[in-house]
């Protein structure tokens, strides 16, 4: 087990690499010219050569890659050109707000997903199978942002009852900060007004980013749960003497299911991808609404540290899918043995 | 054609190929389907935000232009975008997948390492960065968008292609001296093109998504366009009182995309066997 760990591991890093010249390459071409954006319209010559030597825009481009690539290794990825401040600074602010509500988001995804699936799967072609069907073809076809602003409309706006905005009201202040999770670090506090607020304002953001997930994983465990049942084993089972519903949940569930793990590694993606639409509109302050800034500001160094966080972020989460993969199913540590 | 036949008798995939066929014959005939097939670009200030009635079944938005005519002179664009997109991420990603998938070594190997980091980063901040390389614009983002898709279809063929490598028929034609390009071409690509197909008509589906949701954030088509993304965005400044200016636009980009994924879900079915025993 701990060799097959070590083995996923290592066979991230290249990949990582790969990301870290990837993003230099292509965020250092964004920006027609990141001094011209950085001095203003009203800039002389002189000073933008200034700016130019200051941030190193001026070096070579694979001078500026090989230094990049220093840096990286070392943790240090620059100050903003836009604020001026240190952009890992700046992220570490913003990562745990993003990785709440994905993972909210991605546990509303399959704690619901799952159990739709198996329900269609037990009633293959049957009414529920195709409603099943519907939904999660459906959730894959909702444009997230129009959801977002339809729930504001209806649930914010209508009837009053979520809030429109934010992560947490501006009167009952942030809980203070030990994860950077507002849910644990308000209950770590004793807080449980915060908490609720802090609920509060999870309810559509989560709910707008988890349906596409929530889709893709009622469809896997519903393909995985049909595919189980035509194995000998449920047959054997049902021979046995083994109640339907018995079987399907735990039996047929736990084999089927290993695909559907997989396939959250992957779906992760994805949801971060949605994260970036869904945070604007309910101003959510994470890691999306920060690249969409850094995008319109040309401001190359946050948007570089934004794409290579969610690149490690995306790494972890496969590897630790992986390795849970593994254990709810050990054929597959044989499989690489 | 009776994979065609077996799409038709599964009434979903029917529905999904109806939504399609219908948004295509709207986006040829917009301009004459259109009851103001002017409003693309004119505005009349004096029906700001009138609500939907007879005269305007859909509402007039900000600038007092009617959304029913916006929403179909929109599928246009939205088709275009759509079948551009796919087209040049095939044309990028098939012979990519073709060829990595056939050769062994460091060289495809390389390839497929690079698709991989291609997939780790999402693929809409990507395009977002990649659509300001050039002035942000529709073109642009096509472009963008195109660029973060192949990867998808290098996957698709690779694994076709390694399945369909050893294959005895494969084995058959090199023994009797047929070229690579010959087997690949002639043999191999026909054998993969349901994979292509299905992962070619739920691509539509996500770049319909995707484009919209960079014409939304401003990355995309610029006004007055009448895209539909777009429309989602300038009727934020309107909410509450106007509820059905950003309401039919996306109606209309849930439609057209659930008609992309019903449909691409039943060429799946149509196309795997295996799958096909399972339903």
């Amino acid at each position: 087990m701990a060799r097959y760990i070590l083995r996923r591991v290592l066979l991230a890093l290249p990949a990582l690499l790969g990301l870290v010249l990837l993003t230099f390459v292509l965020t250092r071409v964004i920006p027609a010219d990141p001094a011209a954006t950085l001095a203003g319209d009203a800039a002389t010559p002189a000073q933008l050569g200034e700016i130019r030597a200051r941030y190193g825009l001026d070096r070579p481009l694979w001078e500026q890659a090989v230094t990049h690539v220093r840096q990286v290794v070392s943790g240090d990825l620059g100050n903003s050109i836009f604020s001026g401040r240190p952009v890992m600074e700046e992220i570490r602010f913003r990562l745990p707000a993003t990785l709440e509500l994905t993972f909210v988001a991605l546990l509303l995804a399959a704690g619901l997903g799952i159990p739709l699936g198996l329900v269609a799967a037990l009633d293959h072609n049957g009414p529920v199978d195709h409603l099943v069907r519907v939904v999660s073809v459906g959730g894959l076809a909702i444009a997230s942002f129009w959801l977002a602003i339809m729930l504001q409309l209806l649930f914010s706006m209508e009837w009053d009852l979520l809030p429109l905005r934010g992560r947490i009201d501006v009167a009952a202040g942030a809980p203070a900060a030990v994860t950077g999770f507002f849910l644990i670090d308000s209950l770590l506090a004793g807080r449980l007004d915060q908490f609720a607020d802090a609920l509060r304002h999870l309810v559509l953001p989560a709910v707008t980013l988890c349906l596409p997930g929530l889709a893709s994983i009622a469809r896997f465990t519903r393909s995985g749960v049909l595919e189980t049942l035509q194995k000998d084993f449920v047959l054997y089972a049902r021979a046995a003497g083994y109640g339907r519903v018995r079987l399907a949940a735990i039996y047929v569930l736990r084999n089927a299911v290993t695909v559907t793990v997989a396939q959250i590694g992957l779906l992760f993606g994805a949801l971060i991808s949605g994260a970036v639409a869904v945070e604007a509109i309910y101003d959510w302050p994470g890691l999306g609404t920060y690249a969409v800034q850094a995008i319109l500001a040309a401001d190359y160094k946050a948007l570089l540290a934004v794409t290579l966080v969610v690149g490690v972020v995306y790494a972890v989460v496969n590897v630790v899918v992986d390795v849970v993969q593994a254990l709810i199913d050990p054929r597959v540590v044989e499989q690489v043995k | 054609m009776t994979a065609l036949r077996r799409l038709l008798r599964d009434p979903v995939a029917a529905f999904g190929l109806f939504l399609v066929v219908f948004a295509v014959v709207v986006a040829i005939f917009a301009p004459w389907l259109a009851p103001y097939p002017d409003d693309a670009f004119e505005s009349h200030l004096l029906q700001r935000l009138r609500p939907p009635s007879a005269e305007f079944p859909f509402g007039t938005d900000n600038l007092g232009r009617d959304i029913l005519s916006r929403v179909i002179l929109g599928a246009r664009s939205a088709v275009v975008v759509a079948v551009a997109v796919v087209a040049a991420a095939m044309l990028i990603g098939v012979p990519v997948g073709l060829w990595a998938g056939w050769k062994e070594g460091w060289a495809s190997e390389a390839l497929m390492r690079v698709t991989d980091v291609f997939l780790a980063v999402p693929q809409l901040i990507l395009a977002l960065a990649l659509g300001q390389l050039m002035a942000p614009g529709l073109t642009t983002a096509m472009v963008a968008l195109a660029l973060t898709y192949w990867p998808f279809f290098a996957r698709t063929v690779h694994a076709e292609t390694r399945r369909l490598r050893g294959a005895l028929f494969v084995d058959a034609l090199a023994g009797i001296g047929a070229s690579t390009p010959r087997i690949l071409l002639l043999h191999v690509l026909p054998n993969a093109a349901p994979a292509i197909l299905v992962r070619a008509t739920i691509g539509m589906g996500f770049t319909i998504l995707t484009a919209a949701i960079l014409g939304f954030l401003g990355v995309g088509a610029a006004p007055p366009s009448p895209d539909w993304g777009l429309a989602v965005a300038e009727a934020r400044q309107h909410l509450p009182e106007a509820w059905w200016f950003p309401t039919f636009p996306g109606l209309a980009i849930l439609l057209l995309v659930l008609g992309f994924n019903l449909l691409g879900d039943g060429l799946r079915d149509a196309a795997d066997p295996r799958l096909r025993r399972s339903r």
